[in-house]
């Protein structure tokens, strides 16, 4: 078994030509049905097609979140798409980011010509979200002895303040910057910004990390459809083109990784991604990475390489990733203020970077935006999906 | 020469003081603690039970003993707080401590007594020449009602003894035992709290069987209480053991080490073997050790031990009692108390 | 009914039992059928050390369901003196005195109860020396 990086891309070019997502929030009257099949109407309006050839669904838990399984076989039906191949991908909050990578291996491959990568979650009714969310760690190592997602990360901030010496405040200052940006997208589940302060007070979830720090729980959908450059072409839609896509694994266990103060999954897939497309982080204009907590958005920051080693805490407070910043990050309000509902969250990453690349992110737009790049991660890093994609 | 070869307590880090209790309760401390010459108590955290404590005090009497665990025979722990009333609370302490699975383990219950029947039953598996070495433990995490007297007494803690043939530290030289039907303090099945009957528990109880199994005992080995360097019986409070060890003729220099209920408390099965462990890491050799425990409903086992010279290679194998009892202490109010004792009735 | 699951990682539990790669020395824990660093098929059972330090930690105080009732409590990434690391809850500790580096040592406690009719589920915790 050779752990050599291809380079090579999968076959043929391929592009996103629509995307359409739901509100992220606490949708009480819609079900998961309801959420996934909205966002993949309005995804198939918005790039003029008339049928999809196959689709795949990302979603980290139908079983434990509303006792559902057989999920693509359930939404091709809902979506009055069957008999097309519909297929569930998990890759717990990397679920989203894994299903778009499907559909654009199955485009480029030649194998199908219109395909729709959606993700979806409903996380509000009434499972132990905390219990649901904790089979993305080591159940038997990590989660039997009484460990929680914030607890995991809260551990990986620990670790990075004690050896950069980092602040709360570098913390605080990511929620910060992702709530602003929030307040100016309507999807979003938080709408309000937040100061400096609220963050620094928040009730404490696991130390060091507060509320605020954490990603909420959330319900909702997104849905992007993908083909081949040239059916793009002849479409006459605004479309984007897909120019690295990569995927890594890593030990499920945090204490099983190579640092504690870095996310390795993030930097192997990151320079796979880069080799790809034969760009450098300093081409990349923007990004949406996986800030299910701030710590994570600082540390992957670093491992996708924007900011030396141990100075990605000083990123958003010094507004080196604010909109209009050396590299706005999380235009979208990020998994903070945008929402974490898990399995959408892959896919509306990919929306972000869709809407600024052609021009439609209105007052939170990155000007001149050439590449925007997409990470989204599983558990504590145990997978990550990074796509880069270019404005055409 | 029959007798302990390995020997190891341990005690949990809380305590909760009688004057907390008392606070709570409207009692005044002060007559508490004078009329049960009880301090303070031992409480078990969140995470420990009797199987816990007595894993800890098998891994330190293993120390002491330095032998292969695969060597032990059999394995008994008595406790009045198994934490399964079907599935005898050794099964799990063999399989933490690498002992069996060719072994024969069973629970035993006697209220404060069980202890020093698992011990009882293990030296004589070794004296009949069943097997080379037997385990025998007390240990408890026993539960006092709310407001009730045993709730400034009942605590938690065990001691656990490896019986065995070859370098003894302190022989055995007398057993007996005593028991009758006596209803002095009982627990129907399904009930969370004991139940016992006041004053009843003393002189009909307490008393008439630690001095009845004593003197026996005295009869049975030849000896009189002057021949004796240390005397330990169970301690329910601070005060009934020393009336108990007078009016068997024993002084209170002789109980001295082994008295330590009024920090404590009462440890229930692990009572009086805590008070043989305090002793034996003090205890020369050549200096005699009587120790009668109780338990009610009603019994009591006696034991006459002799120090060999082999206790000073072994008694610094391990942490010495004293030094738990002493050191590194966590204190509790009354709500965290009850918390951890499972007395707050929760939604579940 | 979790018994197959909870008697499966018994030896790993209670004893600390942990494979050691006959190849190349890595030691896995829990036990692999073929070694993350050389590949090897081969391993021999050994016990870890007991005694070990912090590497980081975390103060929960929001918990899952089963373990709400015992809040704050510590969970720290824990290496121990033979290289291995693994996490565990740090018992009879003041929380707020912790510190990366501190000292340990491996105790066995109950870990969580399988509700009130269910399993007594124990394990592995580490205490500060």
């Amino acid at each position: 078994m050779s752990n050599e990086m291809r380079s090579r891309s999968a076959g043929r070019d391929v592009a996103v030509i629509g995307v359409g997502m739901t509100k992220f929030g606490e949708l009480w009257k819609k079900s998961m049905r309801d959420i996934f099949v909205e966002a993949s109407l309005k995804a198939i309006e918005n790039s003029g097609v008339d049928h999809i050839d196959s689709m795949y669904v990302g979603t980290m838990s139908g079983g434990l979140f509303v006792g559902q399984e057989h999920i693509g076989a359930v939404m091709a039906d809902y979506l009055g798409a069957a008999p097309i191949p519909a297929t569930r991908v998990e890759s717990a909050c990397a679920s989203g980011g894994a299903a778009f990578r499907q559909a654009y291996f199955e485009v480029a491959s030649g194998l199908s010509e219109i395909v729709l990568a959606g993700g979806v979650e409903k996380m509000t009714d009434g499972a132990d979200v905390t219990d649901a969310l904790a089979t993305a760690a080591d159940q038997e190592y990590e989660v039997y002895n009484g460990i929680t997602f914030p607890g995991l990360y809260a551990m990986i901030a620990r670790a990075y303040m004690h050896q950069y010496k980092a602040s709360r405040e570098q913390l605080a200052h990511v929620a910060v910057k992702n709530h602003k940006n929030g307040s100016m997208n309507p999807n979003a589940q938080f709408r309000s910004p937040i100061t400096l302060e609220q963050a620094m007070k928040a009730t404490m979830v696991a130390d060091p990390l507060r509320l605020l720090d954490c990603s909420p729980v959330s319900d909702g959908g997104a849905a992007v459809i993908v083909c081949s450059l040239d059916y793009a072409k002849k479409l006459k839609r605004p479309y984007v083109k897909v120019v690295a896509s990569a995927q890594t694994s890593d030990t499920i266990a945090l204490h099983n990784r190579e640092s504690l103060t870095a996310l390795k999954c993030v930097s192997v897939a990151a320079e796979k991604a880069y080799k790809q497309s034969g760009l450098k982080p300093s081409d990349i204009n923007f990004a949406e990475v996986h800030d299910c907590f701030t710590i994570a958005e600082i540390v992957v920051s670093e491992d996708l390489g924007f900011f030396e080693r141990g100075k990605g805490g000083c990123a958003a407070s010094d507004g080196m990733t604010s909109i209009g910043g050396k590299i706005p990050i999380n235009t979208s309000g990020g998994l903070k203020s945008k929402g974490h509902p898990v399995g959408a969250t892959g896919v509306a990453q990919i929306i972000e970077l869709y809407e600024q690349l052609t021009g439609n992110s209105g007052e939170r737009q990155v000007k001149n935006a050439k590449y925007g790049l997409a990470q989204n991660m599983g558990g504590s890093g145990a997978s990550c999906v990074i796509h880069i994609l270019e404005a055409v | 020469m029959i007798g302990i070869v390995g020997y190891g307590s341990y005690l949990p880090r809380y305590r909760i003081k009688v004057d907390v209790i008392a606070k709570q309760w409207g009692a005044d401390p002060e007559a508490i603690k004078r009329g049960l010459m009880l301090y303070e108590k031992t409480v078990p955290g969140q995470d420990e039970d009797t199987i816990t404590i007595s894993v800890e005090a098998a891994r330190y009497a293993l120390q002491r003993a330095r032998i292969n665990p695969q060597k032990i025979g059999a394995v008994y722990i008595g406790s009045e707080s198994h934490p399964y009333a079907v599935k005898p609370s050794a099964t799990i302490l063999i399989d933490a401590l690498g002992i069996g699975p060719h072994v024969h383990v069973a629970s035993y219950e006697f209220a404060c007594k069980a202890g020093t029947e698992a011990m009882y039953v293990a030296y004589s598996l070794v004296k009949a020449g069943e097997m080379e070495y037997a385990m025998g433990i007390g240990a408890d995490t026993s539960q006092g009602a709310p407001g009730d007297a045993l709730e400034y007494s009942a605590s938690a803690g065990g001691s656990a003894y490896i019986m065995g043939k070859e370098n003894v530290i302190a022989e055995i030289l007398f057993t007996n035992s005593y028991t009758s039907d006596t209803p002095d303090f009982w627990r129907r099945e399904h009930e969370f709290y004991p139940r016992h009957a006041g004053r009843f528990t003393g002189e009909p109880a307490y008393f008439k069987h630690i001095y009845n199994a004593g003197k026996t005992l005295l009869e049975k080995s030849g000896m009189s209480p002057k021949d004796f360097q240390y005397a330990v019986f169970h301690m329910p409070n601070g005060k009934f053991p020393q009336e108990a060890g007078k009016k068997l003729g024993f002084t209170k220099e002789q109980m001295e080490v082994g008295w330590i209920s009024p920090w404590m408390g009462n440890t229930y099965s692990g009572s009086s073997p805590t008070g043989l462990a305090a002793i034996l890491d003090v205890a020369k050799p050549g200096d005699k050790i009587f120790m009668v425990s109780f338990g009610s409903g009603a019994g009591s086992d006696g034991f006459v031990y002799k120090v060999t010279n082999e206790i000073d290679n072994v008694r610094n194998l391990a942490p010495k009692l004293r030094d738990m009892l002493d050191n590194d202490k966590i204190y509790l109010d009354y709500g965290e108390y009850a918390k951890f004792r499972k007395k707050i009735i929760l939604n579940e | 009914m979790i018994s197959p699951r909870y008697h499966r990682e018994v030896a790993q539990r209670y004893r600390l039992e942990a494979g050691k790669c006959k190849q190349c020395g890595n030691i896995s824990f829990p036990p692999r059928l073929i070694c993350p660093k050389c590949k090897s098929k081969t391993f021999e059972t050994v016990k870890l050390s007991r005694e070990g330090k912090i590497l980081t930690f975390t103060i929960i105080r929001v918990g899952p369901d089963k373990f709400s009732k015992e809040t704050p409590y510590l969970v720290a990434i824990i290496e121990l003196n033979d290289g291995v690391r693994l996490t565990a809850q740090v018992a009879d500790c003041n929380v707020d005195k912790v510190e990366i580096g501190a000292k340990v040592k491996m105790v066995f406690r109950k870990i969580q109860d399988e509700g009130k009719s269910g399993l007594h589920c124990y394990g592995y915790k580490a205490v500060l020396v």
